[in-house]
């Protein structure tokens, strides 16, 4: 399991091609997260994090997600610094004996990552720079998997 | 000596991003004082409740006594990747 963060591009393919080859691993689900050119208007977007802390939080984020759906695997990475349209921001894969587990930690990572991560973002165009918020449905996505997890007996 | 460190938008506002505050206050409240003393509206935004402050990368609840703390973190609302 690792969580990175980094300023400097990466390829998702690449990252893809030497992950989850674990001998009882059945399904792998990769997600990656580009960054959109919104019509010509973003010149770049601009993601800082906390150092130590943002990493911290996601790595436990990531350790809770590999006991709930017992993964086999998890790899995050997530650029940080000056983002251009086509970079990918973000890479989540996941490794887990079936399929269901390893969509489901997929999707519930990406749903943390793009409403409750310690991360700021700007998004530079040509009318300067704006920073923002996550939007109303991703905080009602992250709230997906809040419910509780286990009956009371 | 303290670090304070601002991000996002706190950052934008006050025209810095990372400073040594010497001597060390002895309280969030102090800290607070001292730079909105410097910067007014600086001041405010940091009071504003969406602030979310961390003393030593862990996460700060209510009024604070420092102490040895030497970072503490103002975040304004985060945005997610």
């Amino acid at each position: 399991m690792a969580v990175r963060l980094q300023d400097e591009p990466f390829d998702p393919a690449a990252l893809l091609a030497g992950f989850g080859k674990g001998p009882e691993t059945g399904a792998v689900v990769s997600f990656s997260g580009v960054c959109r050119a919104e019509g010509g208007t973003l010149e770049a977007l601009e993601l800082e994090a906390y150092p130590g802390f943002t990493d911290r939080e996601i790595g436990e984020m990531a350790e809770a997600a590999r006991k709930r759906f017992d993964l086999h695997d998890l790899l995050i990475v997530h650029r940080t610094g000056r983002i251009a349209p086509g970079e990918a921001i973000v890479f989540v894969a996941t490794a887990a004996a079936h399929r269901r587990e390893a969509f489901e930690a997929a999707d519930q990572l990406m749903d943390y990552l793009k409403s409750r991560a310690p991360f700021w973002k700007k998004a530079h165009g040509a009318d300067g720079g704006r920073w923002i918020e996550p939007r109303l449905e991703d905080y009602e996505d992250a709230a997906r998997w809040d419910a509780p997890q286990e009956r009371p007996v | 000596m303290s670090r304070v460190l601002l991000f996002g938008r706190l950052r934008d506002l006050a025209g810095w991003r990372e400073r040594q505050i010497e001597p060390s206050p002895r309280t969030l409240a102090e800290l607070r004082a001292r730079l909105a003393h410097e910067d007014k509206a600086l001041g405010e935004a940091l009071a504003h409740p969406s602030v979310r402050i961390a003393v030593d990368q862990q996460i700060a609840v209510g009024e604070v006594v420092l102490g040895e703390a030497s970072e503490i973190a103002f975040m304004p609302p985060m945005s997610g990747g």
